[in-house]
This record gives structure tokens, C-alpha cells and sequence, in this order.
């Protein structure tokens, strides 16, 4: 294993967005300059994430390309960094959503007196911190980490975001940091128990793992509460979620793609990498509560979204539907099951990443984010057209897109251990395909409706005769496609050919089932 | 006071077999003087700030008194750090058992000390308010046209320097006392000036009294209980001195109501002065109406002393009984962060708001005060060390955003600062974040020594209730934050005023020493961990 190097290029990961956005909000004058210089970090840092799973050997260590320092040594708190599989594919996501969120913001329009430095600032500052949540492997760093992302998400959600911003950007920020304070309570207690163990208190990942699942099964529980309750929170699960539908509708078009493709993935990673391995008993024992809260996520979010009638809004209700299944495949405990949450943790960020950018694309022709104003777009812009039923089949996972083998891995592996759930889940699916195809429907087949496309006033307020819709409604733009592409590519190829995220995901997946102690229920073996 | 203490001690007939024979029997007893040499240069550079206010020019006074009570602090600190080196580990025991000069003391006094220079040069500020904060002659009866006349003037009271010393060296005397005799006197000499302080500023003078009124009248109430304790506990113990009480309570057989009579009344009396809920009243009034440098000196230091004094008597005093009244504690220190974080929530005015947080805060701090273990004392050490540092910085910085009529607090005066002035807007961001506890804060790691100190001590129940309140109370911190960052400023919004390079400097040392411990806090946790009271 290359250790030195490599560590160097997960510093650099870490570090490069940082400096990044010191330079770019330090260019506040000049809009135009700190897109461009933003850009170009972002697509550095997605060429550092490309070295880094060339790095990574899928069949070593757990935890690789690590590296540590001392920071608090009273507590043996150590600055310490590494990846196993899980984390490395959530950081290359990362690091390839924020190039296209930055490229889809490139037209957005700002409120008054906020400039373009200070917005692209803040979503560097986000990647790198929500590239660090994913990478440490000290507790009380994830912990601070976890915290501290809030601050830049509050502050584009509440600087940046429509009519309502203040509102959402409050609720999101106390919902996750209720959720974080709990969790802190957890931290500490882990902290205490090592101190028992040990002798000397610890935050390492991997030495915390050892110590704690041997605890009594009360301990487990009321420590797994603590974490459950902030990753439930960050995830949504049901009854928690009610800020995500505020802070997705609220947020930019950008913000909204990192909310629910990035920060949300924290709550379902955070599952895997701390409730399962450090409570096992308390998994087990805990498990039919959070399959209830999972299908119950994916009946509510799926009927939700169906009666939306805001697309952002729709959006979110999309997301909790997905995270309902997610969150089914990891706490069924088979390796299938699991391997299939966690691509299906990527394939999410990715269609429903593009799902968002291209509903941003039109609610930017439109002006308005109703459903109801618009109609029959697909004669004005049939290429949107053709790219947005692209993101929504994916979405809905059908067969040859990149969602479809993560729904079915889900799906198949969690029918043996929990039927019930599954077959209510499975249910999801159909109205999946209800919502998606009837937004289809409303926004881009028939005549050509809506205020958005017909309003008279405002600029391009000239009419085009043959369709009689405002001459401003244009197809996309040479920039748009530019983004849409790499989604394109990844929906289809990952679709045709899932393998090189399942070999990189499976081995880090066995290895958390082994730490759950449940054998797998079905004699398949994914390759070890 | 060490005479009285020492005649209590001598002349109380229950552990001294021997036939009093009077007068000869009182011996002037060793006195350590250079441990006690802080306090000593503390109180009389206070006697010669009086002897300023008498004898020098009114127009010199100002500087003459800034430059005598910071260089006495100064000369302090410079004594306190050359005994640190050669202070026994237990600690000094010295004036007759009255004072304990031990490493927690040490701690609690470089805190304090440090504090109060900050709070003096806030003080001294005449750049924000023109003449300076505090009013130009105090006997004028508000409202009248000579009080608009000195409103305009460009002079001050000088006293509050004087004023302010006693009020340390009262604190440094508290946080040190050893018997609960001393403690008293000490609070006395450390309320007595504040009650006068909080009554001198110069806008809102109405106010101001009333918080004068409000905090002298509650404050002799208090007073009175902790006398009452007091007394109560010398019937059970036959002694004022903490250990002596400690040792009664662990082989007696003697009336537990007077123990633990005069034990609810003591504390009382000393959770009056932290501002713990629900003795908390007078917070809210009192930091309001008062001058806000004032307010920065009562919400930093009073604290540090008040709970520096709870943290010696719980554990020298009544380490052996804890069992018995822990679990009322318990109920004060919910109630406390409780009452906080909810009634914080419903204020309209910044420095209300603030006087909420620190009655939550002083729940927190309650429960590291109650761990009564090494770990327990260190976490609250470190939390008051940060907490001081927070609070100084917060009423400096509400102190600089004005309009018209003197200090705009009403939060909605507050909307759209950030347009106004991004550094103080951002500052006050930073320092309320602290307040909510935020990671790489020193209020976070604050938070998570006392925590861990009371998890490890089995208070799992407390910690809860301590992180659901912290997730409330971060709630109102949040409120300013979205008033200064995301709403649209008012036509006829409040300026903020460039204070002098003085206060400047405060408030950025403090700021930095906020941030400073977030991130590297292993030094001052060391520092805070390096011994406990002596027991004598």
C-alpha cells in the first residue's frame, strides 16, 4: 500500500477546497473571476478524488490511505483521516457533484448585495468539510466536523434562498443540531466507556469499535439512540424529516443538489459506519423499529410527492422515499441488501442530482417553481424534455439505468429477513413511477400551457406565433449540456456496467456485516 | 475579616477544652503574605483610587485611575505567577485557616485578574459614548433638565475604578475563603460595589437605579440566607471552617436539619450570586439596566467567583455528604438550564437575552460543579475560563451598536447589521455561536469537559437534559444571527460605533482566546487539571 502518498492526496482533498474558498471569496469584486477560479478548484478536486480510488486497493486494509496527528491530548483526540470503500465512493461523489452544481449556478441570480465570491465560498467550504465527515476515523473529529457543516449550509439556505429562506435555514439548522447534541451525549459516553475499558479514554474509530460492542445490550441501546437520533435526523427518516421539504424548496437549485445528494448521504453513512459495527446487539435488537420508520419513509415520501404541487418540494419528498429504502437495505443485515443501499447511496446523488439541476433548468425558463405553470414544454425545449424523463426513469429505477440494480440489490437482498417491509416498499416502486411519469406529463406533454410559459409581461415578453409561449423559453444551453453530460454518461454506464462501484463498495460492506454478526440468509456470497 | 474569623474560632467553646483565658489567647496567626499578596495589592490600590477621586483634578482623574487599577492588576498577576512557581502542591493554608491559596485559587484568580482588565478598559472607553458610559454626576435626579444637561457632558464617575478593584479583590477573597465566615465578608466586599455600579450609567438612568434597587435588595436577601446558613451550621459544627464542618458531618451523630438546613440556606445564598435558576431573578434587570461594560465585568467575573465559592464549599465542606444533597442540586441545575434556554427564547432585548443564556450556562455549570471529583472541578474551571472570556467579549460588542438614544438592544434594531458591519456582525456571530456551544468554540469544548466529567460520574439523566437544552437555547442564539444576516436593515437602524484601539484590542483577545481554546484547548485544560482545593 502507497500509504505516504496516498494520505497526501486525501490531505489535499481535504485541504484544496479550503484554499479554495479563501481565494474565491477574497474575489467578491469580481463575479465572473470567482466562478471561473471556483470552477477550476472544483474540477481539481475532482481529479484528486479519481487519484484517490485509483489508489485504493479494494481487496487491503478497511481504512487506507490514513494519516493522523495529534490535536487534543488530554482526550486522545487525534486529527485522523482515512477511507474504507463506502467513504471513497460518497467523496468521489462529492467531488463530481460540485463542478456541475457550480457549473448548473453559473446564471443564478443572486439577491441584492450578495455576490457570487462569498456563495461559491461557502460551497467549497461545505465540500470540504463534508469530505472530512466521510474521512475521519476519530469520533470527536466526525462529531466537530458534523457540526460545523452546518454553518455554511445555514448560511446559503438563510443568504441565498427564496422567499422563505430564513425560516427553512433555522428549522434545518436546530433539527440537526438537536440531532448532533444528542449524538454529542453518545460521543462522550463512548469516551467514558473506552476510559473504563482501556484504562485511557479514546475517540480512534477502529479501537472504540472493539471496546463498545462488547458492552451490555442496555449501553448499546442508549448509545445507539444517541447516533440514531442525528443520522435519522440527517438522513430523514419519517417522522424527522420535515425539514428537507423547507430546505430543499428553499435553497437554490445548486444548495438543494448538495443537501439532498451529499448531506443527507451522512445520516445513511453514518448508519453504517457507527450504528451497525459499534452497536450490533443494539442493532439487531433495534432493527424492526427503523424497517418500520423505512417503509413507512418509503409509502409517505412516495405519496407526497405525488400530490406536490412544488417541484422543489417534490424533490425532497423524492429524496425521503429513497432514503426509506436505503435505510431498509442496511438494517436488514444481508450483504446484498447492503451492497445495494450503499450504490444506492451514489446512484441517488446522481439521478436525483440531475433530477434537481434539470428541474432547475426549467423552473430558470419559467420563473416559478408551480408545477401548475407550465404545460406542454416538451415542443418548447425537447431536449430538456428528453434529458428530465432521463433523470426521472432513473429515479424511478428503471431496468438499465444506474438506480435499477440498487433498488433490486435492496430489494431481493432484504425479502428474506424482512418480507413484509419489502413487499410494502415494493409497493414505493410503483408509485415511483406514478409520481415521476405524471410530473412528466404535467410539465412537458399536451398544447402548450401555464403562466410560466404564456405570461405577457416582463422581459422577452415577445411571443413566438407558432406556439404562441414567450420567445424567452429556449432549449438548452451549450453550458447546460456541459453539465448534464457527466450525469448522462454515469446514469447509463453505471446502469450497463454497476461493477466498478460494487467491487469497490463489497468488501467494505462484508466487513460491517461481519462486525453486525448476522451470517448472510441466502447462500450467494457477493466475492471476498 | 481574619481577626473576626480568628476570634470566632478562638472564642467558640466546643473543640477548645482548654479554660479560655481572654485576650492572651489571641495570637496574631502566621500569615503567608506572599500568597495573599494579590489580594493585598488589589485592595489597596482600591484605597488609593479613593484617595484619587479626593485629591486629583476631575479632568485628570480618568486616566490616572485607568492607569493605577490596570498596573495594580498587573503588579498582581506578576506576583500571583512568581508564587505559582513556589506555592506548595497541596497549597497555602494561611491567615489562621481563613484563606486557601492552593492551584484551583491560582487558577480562578489569573482568570479573574486577566477579566478585569479587559472589563476596565471597556469602561474607560469614551470614544463610543461620548463623555463615556457611565454617568457625569450620580446625585442628579433622572429626568430633569440637569440630567439632560450631564447627559450631554463630557464627563464621568470616576469611582467605578475604585469600585470595580474592591469588587475583584472581594472575588479574589471569595473564591479563596476557607471558612464560611470569610466567604461572607467577601461577598459582601464583592456585592456592595456592584450594587453601587450597576446604578451609574449614563443614558436610561431610570433603569439603571431600578437595577441598582432590584440587585441591592435581592442581593441583601440573599445575603441574609447565607448568613442564616451560616449560622446554622456553626450550631452544627461548632466551627466556620469548611473542613471542620466536613469532618462533623462524616462521625456525628449530631441534628442533620441543622446541617442541611443551614446547607439549602448557604446555597441559596451562593446560587444567588451565580444567577442559577431559579434564583435567577435579578439576572435579567440587572444586566439590562446596568452600564454594559458593567454588565461584562458581573456576567464574567461574578460568575467565575460565585462558582469558584461553590465549588470550594460543595467539595471541602460537604464532599462527605454529597449522597444526601446531590439530587437536590440535580433539580436546581435542570431548573436552572431550563428557565435559561426557555425564557430566553422570549426576550426582545440582546442583553436580556444574554442574562437568560448565563442563567442556562450556570446550569451547566452546576452540574460540573457537583461532580466533586478532580475531573468535575477541572471541567468547570475550564468552562468559567471560557465562559468569561465569551461574555466579556458579547457585552463589549452589544455595547458598540448605538443609535440616537444610546444603546440600540432591541433585537429588532439588530436586523440587517450585517450590511451595516460585517466584522461586528460577524463577531457577534462567532461569540453566539460559542455561546451555543459549536465545535472549534471554546464553548463546545466547555461543554464537553463537563459532560464527560458528569457522565463518567454517572449523571447520564443530566447530560440529556443538559444537550436538549443546549439544542433550545441555540435556538435564540440563532434568532440574532438571522436578524443581522438575513433581513433587510431598518431605515433608521442603529450605527455601530468605532470604539478606541483599546477596547479594540480587548475585544479581540477575547474573540481569539474563544477561538483559540475550540482549537487548541490542551493547554488550559492542563492548566485547570493541575490540582484541587486543599483540605484543611
Amino acid at each position: 500500500m502507497t500509504s505516504s502518498s496516498s494520505s497526501a492526496v486525501l490531505v489535499a482533498l481535504l485541504l484544496v477546497p479550503l484554499v479554495g474558498a479563501i481565494v474565491v471569496a477574497a474575489l467578491r469584486g469580481n463575479d465572473r473571476l470567482a466562478k471561473l477560479v471556483a470552477l477550476g478548484i472544483s474540477i481539481v478536486e475532482f481529479a484528486l478524488a479519481i487519484v484517490s480510488w485509483a489508489a485504493y486497493d479494494a481487496g487491503g486494509a478497511r481504512l487506507q490511505q490514513a494519516f493522523s496527528m495529534d490535536w487534543i491530548p488530554s482526550f486522545g483526540v487525534h486529527l485522523s483521516f482515512g477511507v474504507d470503500g463506502i467513504a471513497l465512493v460518497m467523496i468521489a461523489v462529492i467531488a463530481l457533484l460540485v463542478p456541475l452544481v457550480i457549473g448548473s449556478s453559473w446564471l443564478e441570480k443572486l439577491p441584492e448585495g450578495r455576490s457570487a465570491g462569498g456563495f461559491l465560498g461557502l460551497i467549497l467550504v461545505e465540500q470540504a468539510l463534508t469530505i472530512g465527515v466521510f474521512a475521519a476515523t476519530d469520533v470527536f473529529v466526525f462529531y466537530v466536523l458534523f457540526e460545523i457543516m452546518l454553518i455554511p449550509m445555514y448560511f446559503l439556505i438563510g443568504s441565498y434562498g427564496g422567499a422563505n429562506r430564513q425560516y427553512a435555514a433555522v428549522k434545518f439548522f436546530l433539527y440537526s443540531f438537536l440531532g448532533g447534541m444528542i449524538m454529542l451525549a453518545s460521543v462522550i459516553a463512548l469516551y467514558v466507556q473506552a476510559g473504563n475499558a482501556l484504562g485511557k479514554g479514546t475517540f480512534d474509530w477502529a479501537t472504540l469499535v472493539t471496546v463498545v460492542h462488547h458492552a451490555p445490550l442496555s449501553t448499546q441501546i442508549w448509545l445507539f439512540l444517541g447516533f440514531f437520533a442525528a443520522f435519522a435526523i440527517k438522513a430523514p427518516l419519517v417522522p424527522l424529516h420535515t425539514w428537507l421539504p423547507d430546505a430543499a424548496a428553499e435553497a437554490p437549485i445548486g444548495v438543494a443538489v448538495l443537501i439532498v445528494g451529499v448531506l443527507d448521504k451522512v445520516g445513511t453513512f453514518g448508519f453504517l459506519r457507527y450504528c451497525l459495527p459499534m452497536f450490533p446487539d443494539a442493532s439487531r435488537k433495534l432493527a424492526p423499529l427503523v424497517l418500520v420508520l423505512a417503509a413507512a419513509g418509503v409509502l409517505y415520501g412516495s405519496l407526497l410527492a405525488t400530490g406536490q404541487r412544488d417541484m422543489k418540494r417534490f424533490i425532497a419528498y423524492v429524496s425521503i422515499a429513497h432514503f426509506g429504502f436505503i435505510a431498509l437495505g442496511i438494517f436488514s443485515f444481508s450483504s446484498q441488501a447492503m451492497t445495494g443501499s450503499v450504490s444506492y447511496m451514489i446512484n441517488h446523488s446522481i439521478s436525483t442530482g440531475m433530477l434537481i439541476i434539470v428541474i432547475g433548468m426549467v423552473i430558470a425558463r419559467g420563473g416559478s417553481t408551480r408545477i401548475a405553470d407550465y404545460g406542454g414544454m416538451a415542443k418548447l425545449t425537447p431536449l430538456l424534455a428528453g434529458l428530465f424523463l432521463l433523470a426521472g426513469l432513473s429515479s424511478l429505477s428503471l431496468p438499465g439505468t444506474n438506480s435499477f440494480i440498487s433498488e433490486f440489490l435492496v430489494l431481493i437482498g432484504s425479502y428474506p429477513n424482512a418480507p413484509v417491509y419489502t413487499i410494502i416498499a415494493t409497493v414505493g416502486m410503483i408509485l415511483a413511477a406514478l409520481y415521476i411519469l405524471w410530473l412528466y406529463q404535467r410539465v412537458f406533454t399536451g398544447p402548450v400551457r401555464g403562466d410560466a410559459l404564456m405570461q405577457f409581461d416582463g422581459p422577452g415578453a415577445t411571443i413566438a406565433p407558432e406556439t404562441g409561449a414567450r420567445r424567452a423559453i429556449r432549449d438548452l444551453t451549450g453550458r447546460e449540456i456541459g453539465v448534464l453530460v457527466p450525469l448522462v454518461v454515469l446514469v447509463i454506464g453505471l446502469g450497463l456496467y454497476p461493477k466498478p462501484v460494487l467491487d469497490v463498495v463489497t468488501p467494505t460492506v462484508n466487513a460491517t456485516m461481519t462486525s453486525v454478526g448476522v451470517g448472510d440468509p441466502v447462500t450467494v456470497q457477493e466475492g471476498h | 475579616m481574619s481577626v473576626l474569623a480568628t476570634l470566632v474560632t478562638a472564642a467558640q467553646p466546643v473543640p477548645v477544652p482548654a479554660p479560655p483565658a481572654p485576650a492572651a489567647t489571641i495570637t496574631q496567626p502566621p500569615i503567608s503574605y506572599p500568597a495573599i499578596m494579590p489580594i493585598l495589592i488589589i485592595l489597596g490600590a482600591a484605597c488609593v483610587g479613593v484617595l484619587f477621586e479626593a485629591f486629583l483634578p476631575r479632568h485628570n482623574r480618568i486616566a490616572a485611575q485607568l492607569v493605577l487599577s490596570v498596573l495594580a492588576i498587573l503588579v498582581a498577576g506578576w506576583r500571583l505567577l512568581s508564587y505559582a512557581d513556589e506555592m506548595p502542591e497541596t497549597g497555602t493554608i494561611t491567615l489562621g485557616r481563613a484563606l486557601a491559596v492552593d492551584k484551583p485559587t491560582l487558577v480562578l484568580w489569573a482568570t479573574l485578574l486577566v477579566l478585569t482588565i479587559g472589563a476596565l478598559i471597556l469602561m474607560a472607553d469614551r470614544t463610543v459614548e461620548r463623555g463615556g458610559y457611565f454617568v457625569a454626576d450620580a446625585a442628579v435626579r433622572p429626568g430633569t433638565v440637569q440630567d439632560r444637561a450631564q447627559a450631554g457632558r463630557g464627563e464621568m464617575q470616576t469611582e467605578v475604578f475604585p469600585l470595580a478593584l474592591f469588587a475583584l479583590g472581594g472575588m479574589m477573597v471569595f473564591c479563596a475563603a476557607n471558612d464560611l465566615l470569610t466567604m461572607f465578608i467577601a461577598l459582601e466586599v464583592l456585592s456592595l460595589p456592584l450594587y453601587l455600579m450597576c446604578g451609574l450609567a449614563r443614558r436610561r438612568r431610570l433603569l439603571s437605579q431600578e437595577a441598582a434597587v432590584k440587585y441591592f435588595l435581592l442581593g441583601a436577601f440573599a445575603s441574609a440566607f447565607f448568613l442564616y446558613g451560616l449560622a446554622l451550621l456553626y450550631g452544627y459544627a461548632g466551627s466556620v471552617q469548611l473542613s471542620d464542618i466536613a469532618n462533623a458531618a462524616a462521625g456525628t451523630n449530631r441534628s442533620e436539619t441543622l446541617l442541611f438546613g443551614g446547607l439549602g440556606l448557604l446555597v441559596v445564598g451562593l446560587l444567588f450570586k451565580g444567577s442559577v435558576g431559579p434564583f435567577h431573578t435579578w439576572t435579567p434587570d440587572v444586566y439590562q439596566g446596568a452600564p454594559t461594560p458593567v454588565t461584562a465585568f458581573m456576567g464574567a467575573c461574578t460568575k467565575i467567583a460565585a462558582f469558584g465559592g461553590i465549588l470550594r464549599v460543595l467539595s471541602v465542606g460537604f464532599g462527605t455528604t454529597s449522597w444526601e444533597w446531590r439530587g437536590v442540586l440535580w433539580g436546581v441545575a435542570i431548573a436552572s438550564m431550563v428557565i435559561g434556554a426557555v425564557l430566553g427564547l422570549t426576550q426582545t432585548d440582546v442583553k436580556r437575552m444574554v442574562a437568560y443564556s448565563s442563567v442556562a450556562h450556570a446550569g451547566f455549570l452546576l452540574i460540573g460543579a457537583i461532580v466533586l471529583k478532580p475531573a468535575g472541578l477541572s471541567a468547570t474551571l475550564f468552562y468559567l475560563v471560557t465562559y468569561g472570556f465569551t461574555t466579556l467579549a458579547t457585552f463589549g460588542v452589544i455595547g458598540l451598536v448605538r443609535n440616537a438614544d444610546g444603546e440600540a438592544t432591541h433585537l429588532s434594531q439588530w436586523a440587517g447589521l450585517a450590511k451595516r458591519s460585517p466584522l461586528v456582525a460577524g463577531t457577534m456571530a462567532f461569540l453566539l455561536l460559542a455561546l451555543a456551544g459549536i465545535p472549534l468554540t471554546s464553548g463546545f469544548v466547555g461543554k464537553f469537559v463537563v459532560f464527560q466529567a458528569a457522565l463518567s460520574d454517572g449523571m447520564a439523566p443530566l447530560v440529556v437534559v443538559a444537550v436538549l437544552a443546549s439544542a433550545v437555547a441555540a435556538f435564540f442564539y440563532l434568532r440574532v444571527i438571522v436578524l443581522m444576516y438575513f433581513s433587510q436593515p431598518a431605515e433608521d437602524g442603529p450605527t455601530v460605533t468605532i470604539p478606541n484601539l483599546w477596547t479594540t484590542g480587548v475585544l479581540t483577545v477575547c474573540v481569539l482566546v474563544t477561538l483559540f481554546l475550540g482549537i487548541a484547548p490542551s493547554l488550559v485544560l492542563d492548566w485547570t487539571s493541575s490540582g484541587v482545593f486543599a483540605l484543611q
